[in-house]
């Protein structure tokens, strides 16, 4: 199948946006949803809904295959060894604040430190800067080269033997950057620090293997990767898991309950506490199968070679910055001399061209780069070559509407 | 191109983007306000000169879009000469056409701000076109008040 086969088992896509056929270049921010997927949570609600874990019913039985079967997705999905291994979470930034609060206030005190970089979204940044704050440990980052790439010799210089935290995301969502994870965890381990993975932008687009990448944690969201919004995962090495606190409290996590103490349920369900998302994993396992089914490395390379043609169309235009590394993720982050991303983004709503503007989340990334917001275009399988000449035609436009006022 | 980005875009917001009125800093004695948006990065620091409840002048610095700019120029000049309370009302009025909301346009002398009218039409960028206003009311000491 080819991206225009593909993009037909969307149907969102399939509509005018202000009178002009919907270019949907966001999916860094929200990919959209197969049909399967869709179908997938129609069934759930309207035929075996119920809560999991505890009904004797049918129902009960058939909810809870459906949410152990979607962990079960997860763990081939990563190459985890074990479902003890994969935790529900509401998304990427829910698990790495579970990392940060279950794993990070226990074991960081004043003189030890934490290591990311400044490309990091805010929240594997934030999370971080609470731990350092209650702590006292201290929150340490990795300079970028002028490309924005990561040096392997910047994180050896870096990471030291105070380390006890390395947090990097695999793939930049501004730059594109993909960052050699697995080279970082190595130094991590050296120095007696554990790993942990932002994969919010790499699972969605390209093989992960986390016992490859021997990573200690890895966390990624449903909704970038063609599933429902509300689930993510966090992936953990069980020793580590098994020494870490619950940190969410309440039914469903529990194994006995006292009236002054209680214990836990063994992994993954010690963290799951609450009602589970129950629908949400269901929606992750389909888009799961979905993707699979198409295959991530024919992902990868199509939207490999979508950046570049992107990048070859952008260079075209006069005036145009692009930001982030020649070898890149599926998304384009630039700025249009003289023209406001902002109103960038809204000229090329004006044709149906869905863009993000602002600062993506990466206030301190957009420091580094010296910009108060850029606009970027971000692209996933159902992204065609034409869905970029929409966009170039678009961003003339914009250069012709703003052209006069300088 | 649609007839709503033309509304968005007048001649006369684009001439307040190209050639901003009262951008700069007062430099004494004067009320600072910054503010930001956190969703798309504009910041602004307003400076204001306010002598026995008037605010005698008003000027802006900052970044962002050609909404942004253009409204907190046309604001340091609408407010300019106006008695804090009148500025704070003018706000009011100025929120009521961002909405979409019939406006007063009859107690002041609204100019060249009519011309933002238009971007009630985009909602996404509301806030571009308020944070001037809600900067100069913070000035003035005026509450924060929840989002309408």
């Amino acid at each position: 199948m080819s991206a225009n086969e593909w993009r037909k088992l969307f149907p969102i896509l399939d509509q005018e946006v202000n009178g002009k056929p919907l270019v949907y270049l966001d999916s860094a921010a929200t990919s959209q949803k197969p049909i399967q997927v869709i179908e997938a949570l129609d069934k759930y609600y309207k035929e075996y809904n119920s809560n999991v874990h505890r009904g004797v019913h049918t129902l009960g039985t058939r909810a809870t295959d459906g949410y152990e079967g979607a962990r079960e997705k997860v763990r081939r999905f990563i190459g985890a060894k074990s479902t003890q291994e994969i935790i529900f979470t509401r998304g990427t930034t829910t698990a790495i604040n579970t990392v940060a609060r279950s794993y990070g206030m226990a074991n960081l005190s004043e003189g030890d430190e934490i290591v990311i970089t400044p490309m990091e979204h805010h929240s594997n940044i934030i999370p971080w800067q609470q731990v350092a704050k209650t702590t006292g440990a201290t929150l340490k980052y990795i300079p970028l080269q002028p490309d924005g790439t990561i040096d392997l010799v910047d994180v050896e210089n870096t990471v030291t033997e105070h380390t006890k935290i390395v947090s990097v995301m695999q793939v930049s969502n501004v730059l594109g950057t993909i960052n050699p994870i697995k080279e970082i965890a190595a130094i991590a381990h050296k120095n007696g620090a554990v790993m942990v993975v932002d994969g919010a932008q790499s699972a969605p687009h390209m093989k992960v293997d986390v016992q490859d990448l021997d990573c200690d944690f890895f966390a990624f969201s449903a909704h970038k990767m063609c599933g429902p919004t509300g689930i993510g995962v966090l992936y953990g090495k069980k020793a580590l898991l098994n020494k870490m606190d619950p940190v969410e409290f309440g039914g469903e996590m529990i194994d006995f309950v006292g009236l002054q103490e209680s214990t836990w349920k063994e992994l993954p369900w010690k963290f799951e506490g609450g009602t589970p998302i129950i629908a949400g994993a269901i929606g992750l396992g389909a888009a799961i199968d979905f993707l699979e089914d198409i295959g991530l490395d024919n992902v990868l390379k199509h939207e490999h070679v979508l950046a570049n043609y992107a990048m070859e169309r952008l260079s075209e235009l006069d005036g145009v910055t692009i930001f982030g590394p020649k070898e890149r993720a599926g998304l384009v982050t630039f700025n249009l001399d003289d023209v406001h991303p902002h109103d960038v983004a809204t000229v090329l709503d004006s044709e149906g061209i869905a863009v993000r503007a602002g600062h993506h989340c990466a206030q301190p990334l957009m420091k580094w780069l010296d910009v108060t917001a850029t606009a970027r275009a971000s692209f996933y399988l159902y992204n065609t070559e034409d869905d970029i000449d929409a966009f170039l035609k678009g961003l003339t436009t914009a250069k012709e509407y703003f052209g006069h006022v300088f | 191109m649609s007839s709503n980005l033309d509304q968005l875009y007048r001649q006369v917001i684009m001439d307040h983007y190209k050639n901003p009125r009262n951008k700069g800093v007062i430099e004494d004695n004067a009320l600072t306000i910054n503010m930001n948006n956190p969703t798309c990065g504009d910041r602004i620091q307003l400076t204001l000169k306010v002598e026995d409840g008037k605010i005698e002048s008003a000027k802006f610095d900052g970044e962002g879009c050609s909404i942004s700019l253009a409204s907190a120029s046309m604001m340091t000049q609408a407010v300019k000469g106006l008695p804090v309370e009148d500025a704070v009302k003018l706000a009011k009025i100025f929120y009521d056409m961002m909405l979409g909301n019939d406006y007063d346009d009859e107690s002041y002398d609204l100019g060249d701000i009519e011309a933002l009218s238009g971007v009630s039409k985009f909602p996404a960028r509301i806030k571009c076109a308020t944070l001037a206003w809600k900067a100069m009311e913070q000035g003035v000491g005026k509450p924060e008040e929840e989002e309408d």
